[in-house]
């Protein structure tokens, strides 16, 4: 398993998807799987750095681990900010009409939408949200 | 993400071009709430779109929201990519896709 530590600042976004998005590339993984892992990568990232350590800054550890038959990368983020289960919440009502409409749950929904399993622990004082895509 | 806009009487065409994502989405929002008043026919030409993420999502929503009251909104040229979240979200039943 490889990983990458670093400060969970949203301008740190673009490294974050690099850092997983180039081994896919290596790979190469359809242009529809990475882009949905981008997907994924930010809306995972983009709210660990928005609320984990508000109103600080704290870090934030990637990993990256490949395995085959079938082939599959399972990426973990892991921080030390507030405990925080982004699976507790209820899926938005994708049905609901325009003026009920509550922008609240999108991000994560769409990361569930786009990966094979997610599983989330709170452990020693750390949020570890897993998430397994084949490819 | 590069936005251009081009008014024609009261519809105003709105080009996306690059990626819709936490980083900048709020200044298509910022750049919608200075540009909106008198607008009836909002048009966003999604051609040059290549990603959306839920941020992305939120700008739209509260364009749909203030279009609703003052005219209408559509969609045009929605790349596949962009397609899918918005479908998987619902999105694409509230909006005029064309």
């Amino acid at each position: 398993m490889e990983k990458l530590t670093i400060e969970a600042t949203v301008e740190n976004l673009a490294e974050v998807t690099e850092y997983i998005t180039s081994s896919l590339e290596e790979k190469d993984c359809s242009m529809k799987i990475i882009m949905q892992m981008e997907l994924v990568i930010e809306e995972i990232f983009v709210n660990v750095a928005s609320y984990a350590y508000r109103p600080y800054i704290g870090l934030v550890t990637v990993t990256k681990e490949f395995s085959d038959n079938p082939r599959a990368i399972t990426i973990s983020f892991i921080d030390s900010g507030i405990a925080y289960n982004p699976l507790a919440h209820e899926d938005p009502d994708t049905n609901a009409a325009i003026e009920d409409r509550d922008i609240g749950g999108l991000g994560i929904f769409l990361v569930k939408k786009n990966v094979n399993e997610i599983s989330y622990e709170r452990s020693n004082g750390q949020n570890i949200l897993t998430m397994k895509k084949l490819f | 993400m590069e936005i251009k806009k081009i008014l024609d009487g009261t519809t105003l065409t709105v080009q996306i071009i690059g990626r819709l994502d936490a980083s900048n989405a709020q200044e298509l929002t910022n750049e919608l709430n200075a540009s909106l008043d008198g607008v009836k026919d909002l048009i966003f030409d999604f051609a040059n779109l290549k990603y959306i993420a839920s941020a992305g999502l939120r700008s739209l929503l509260m364009a749909q929201k203030r279009m609703n009251k003052q005219g209408s909104m559509k969609l045009c040229h929605v790349d596949e990519t962009v397609m899918e979240v918005l479908e998987m979200t619902g999105f694409a039943d509230l909006m005029t896709i064309e």
